[in-house]
């Protein structure tokens, strides 16, 4: 990624909020509307357990100040939590309204009136103690677990350099988040408050540009938030063609440059919510027809079924039981796509139906191909130290190498913005009671 | 069908015992006919005396949870208008609507001959009636009236004697509020000869302080002032005061009931308590005329399912209900149950019975309220994605674990973890067998 590829806003007018704000006393009536539970549902449903009730009774009480500090003590991020958090499935999945009969309440929303107040007047976190605890820590990857570990760790007087080798901190805040989600301007409000905190930032390409010896050398202890690697490959004919471009290079593409276009008709493949991300910005780019194709049928698609219910409003046509074989170009140029009819039977390992490939093959024309088959996991570089990122302690973030800890979609093999600010959280807990035993 | 025809204080009659107390909405002819004709039985006219000068502002609330005006509060005095003008008006009114009861309030200085006077001319208005305003408890009470006198037994006998000697219509004398035993002056009134009470008046009041400014509301150039209290929230005060007279011995009075009545509910309790009529002023200013025809409609229904003709036939039912604590059964014992089919979750009942009652109900698993929030604390929570780790978002039952037990051997049947519960008729109170006989405190010691 170059200087030049930073996000931009050229694109924002197609993206309205997928739920607008709250207006301050909209806010104060869904505020009321909280019976305040003991020992709520909804924190215990939170990764992070934010103490959603507190929160929300201090927006009652017009202590906006008390409101956004509970939240951001329990969650660094909480402004992009509360816009691209699946609260469905989280908070408000929980929330004992739906036994009563009522809508549960709106506590994403509530979080960001919090969360907007506090950005909007530019508040900062308490002053921290300043280097109260030797030994400085080196977190790698500047994504959400990064920012999140590097957080608490300056809360407790640690000294933090986060490495990121993109122009802009944020990871997939920044760059991977559908816009009507989240806008890459308040992931930098968030990394901007990390920084006020003392947190120290170097773009570098660990590997390439510092080598990770030179920061085993100069870190007491390392963080590996590295996120995930590239989109995995169909593994097909024609695949590099021009015309293919995966999910996540689709979404950071269209964020960050200015003349990009999507072509009349697209197809989409894969079954998850970042496939329906995608699929759904293809539309609001401008593109006639779009149609994802999932190998199996709607309902083992991975996406949250809302998800799948706003990409049918948005106008996504979905086509089941069709696996790709061949993208279709023409001088590297590709036309369409080779599907072959799956076949579903009996449950594999995963617990879902095995799919097999029937003789039934058919042809789709279509300008772009977006495959979003889900990421690959940035390991190579962790062989050698005997690192295995898939047995990392999730309590503790702790691997195999004492000096390092893991966390975020590099672990969890990719959830969301709020299991990262958990990993996150967790690991720094973990490695402030390992300095200070040190000490 | 229920009969609302209302005779009261011997001589006040009205279609319906629902009458504009003095205030705000019975301030001139004009509103008190459309009050009229949206159905009000009766008005007590704003309080006729030497025309007033009012400040601005003149009222203040007290909000909760989101509801506006739970109380009001105003610094209001008197009306403000001459009092020809209002006596002219009274008479047009009763030309127009004979039917309606029209009451004239009336606060003069405190001499024999000039309350002499304003009772004539009331009377000779037109007026079914008068209400003496010995409660008034803002402005006026500084110069000598309102609750001035209504706070002085001898002075509201006093006063009360002076109007009887010329009057031919009903007496009605409002209470204060105000006083350590409102039972004094009823009494006093009583001596003098008043022929029925209205009670309460509002409650002294300071609704609040603005945070911003440090000035109490409402607020007048800089500065506020105290003023009197009512609407829903001074209900439970009215209602006590109301029985206090009522069981008087030495009372025996018709009452008009005053004091945070909004709907035909409150009004039926004002009436099981011993009221004839009822008098509303804030509901009014709230919500305008228009709310009395679902106190009308509310009311009859009610006493159709209870069997009740006419409000003579539960007036004051509820009075020999009202003991004193020492007549109480102590042997009585009811117990919390949770039905476990209608409780969500939320565990209010729990923390409030460990924090605030008795420490008797329980989730299981915890010894104390800290540890339960403490191990859901320590939970490793990742978002579910809902096909493949197969998890549903959460419109099931209520998890097992939410849902509290009552240690019913412990369980004082303080009503609390009731009162708290959001969801109706899940926590009930049941009575359990004692096996002892009714036994009172002051049986029990007497005994002893």
């Amino acid at each position: 990624m170059s200087a030049s590829t930073l996000p931009v806003a050229g694109n924002l007018e197609k993206f309205p909020d997928l739920h607008p704000a709250l207006d301050s006393q909209s806010a104060l009536a869904e505020a009321t509307r909280c019976l305040f539970c003991f020992d709520a549902p909804c924190t215990a449903a939170c990764p992070t357990h934010i103490d959603v009730p507190r929160f929300i009774k201090k927006i009652a009480t017009g202590n906006l100040r008390g409101s956004a500090l509970t939240i951001l003590d329990a969650n660094i991020l909480g402004l992009s939590c509360s816009r691209a958090c699946p609260v469905d499935v989280l908070c408000e999945g929980s929330c004992v309204m739906h036994r009563h009969n009522q809508k549960p309440i709106e506590i994403a929303r509530l979080q960001r009136h919090a969360m907007d107040w506090w950005h909007g007047k530019h508040q900062q976190p308490q002053p921290y103690a300043g280097d109260s605890v030797a030994g400085r820590v080196a977190c790698i990857g500047g994504g959400p677990a990064s920012l999140a570990c590097a957080a608490e760790l300056r809360r407790h007087g640690i000294s933090v350099t986060i490495f990121d080798n993109r122009p802009l901190p944020g990871g997939l805040n920044t760059y991977g988040i559908a816009e009507y989600k989240l806008r890459p301007s308040d992931s930098l409000r968030e990394v901007e408050m990390v920084r006020a905190m003392g947190v120290e930032f170097r773009q570098a390409e660990v590997g390439a540009g510092i080598s990770l010896e030179e920061i085993q050398q100069e870190y007491s202890l390392i963080f590996l938030g590295l996120g995930l690697g590239a989109m995995e490959r169909l593994g097909i004919p024609g695949e590099d063609a021009s015309g293919v471009i995966d999910a996540l290079r689709f979404i950071e593409r269209y964020k960050t440059s200015h003349d990009f276009k999507v072509g009349r008709c697209v197809a989409v493949i894969g079954g998850g919510n970042t496939a329906i991300d995608a699929a759904n910005a293809a539309r609001r780019l401008g593109a006639e027809e779009v149609h994802l194709f999932y190998r199996r049928t709607e309902r083992e698609m991975p996406a949250f079924s809302f998800e799948y219910g706003h990409s049918i409003i948005e106008g996504v046509q979905f086509h089941w039981l069709s696996q790709p074989v061949e993208i279709l170009a023409e001088s590297g140029a590709a036309w369409g796509v080779r599907f072959a009819q799956t076949r579903l039977s009996d449950p594999d390992g995963t617990g879902r139906p095995r799919v097999d490939l029937t003789d039934s093959l058919f042809d789709f024309a279509c300008d772009t191909v977006i495959p979003a088959l889900g990421q690959a996991r940035f390991s190579e570089l962790l062989k050698a130290r005997g690192i295995d990122l898939k047995t990392v302690d999730r309590r503790t973030g702790q691997t195999a190498h004492p000096k390092y800890y893991a966390g975020g979609d590099c672990v969890n093999g990719g959830r969301e913005v709020v299991d990262a600010v958990a990993d996150g959280k967790r690991a720094a807990l973990a490695m402030i009671a390992k300095l200070k035993g040190a000490n | 069908m229920a009969d609302l025809t209302t005779n009261f204080a011997g001589g006040i009659r009205c279609p319906n015992p629902f009458w504009l107390a003095s205030g705000p909405p019975a301030n001139n002819g004009e509103q008190v006919m459309r009050a009229f004709d949206a159905g009000w039985g009766g008005a007590v006219w704003k309080t006729i005396g030497e025309p007033i000068v009012n400040v601005s502002s003149r009222y203040s609330s007290v909000d909760w949870n989101g509801q506006r005006m739970m109380g009001l509060n105003n610094i209001e005095l008197i009306s403000d208008r001459p009092i020809e003008t209002n006596l002219r008006e009274i008479a047009e009114v009763k030309k127009r609507y004979p039917k309606n009861a029209v009451v004239a309030s009336l606060m003069v200085e405190s001499k024999r001959e000039v309350w002499h006077d304003i009772v004539k001319r009331a009377e000779d208005a037109g007026a079914d009636g008068l209400e003496l305003n010995f409660g008034c408890p803002h402005g006026m009470s500084e110069r000598g009236m309102g609750s001035a006198v209504g706070q002085v037994p001898e002075y509201a006998s006093m006063i009360t004697e002076w109007v009887k000697e010329v009057a031919r219509t009903p007496v009605l004398v409002k209470l204060t509020p105000n006083i350590t035993d409102i039972r004094a002056v009823a009494r006093a009134a009583k001596r003098g000869g008043a022929d029925g009470l209205s009670a309460i008046n509002t409650i002294n009041s300071i609704t609040g302080v603005d945070l911003d400014t440090f000035t109490p509301r409402p607020y007048v150039g800089g500065q506020s002032a105290h003023g009197g209290y009512c609407g829903p929230a001074v209900k439970p005060i009215a209602l006590h005061l109301v029985q206090q007279i009522a069981s008087d011995a030495e009372v025996g009075l018709p009452i008009s009931g005053i004091g945070g009545v909004s709907g035909w509910r409150e009004a039926a309790e004002f009436m099981l308590l011993g009221c004839g009529t009822v008098q509303v002023c804030t509901a009014v200013m709230h919500y305008g005329f228009r709310i009395v025809e679902d106190m009308i409609d509310g009311l009859s229904n009610w006493m159709d399912e209870k069997g009740f003709r006419t409000i003579q036939d539960f007036r004051g039912l509820s009075l020999p209900k009202v003991t004193e604590w020492k007549h109480l059964d102590l042997n009585y014992k009811i117990v919390a149950k949770i039905d476990r089919d209608k409780c969500i979750g939320c565990d209010l009942c729990y923390i409030a019975c460990w924090d605030g009652a008795h420490q008797c109900i329980h989730i299981d698993g915890h010894a104390v309220p800290e540890a339960v929030v403490a191990a859901s604390r320590a939970r490793l929570t990742v978002t579910p994605i809902a096909k493949l780790d197969s998890v549903q978002p959460g419109n099931g039952g209520t998890p097992p674990l939410r849902i509290p037990r009552v240690d019913e051997v412990e369980c004082v049947g303080c009503n609390l973890c009731w009162l708290v519960c959001p969801v109706e008729s899940c926590i009930t109170m049941e009575q359990v067998d004692t096996g002892r006989p009714r036994q009172s405190w002051e049986q029990r010691t007497t005994v002893a």
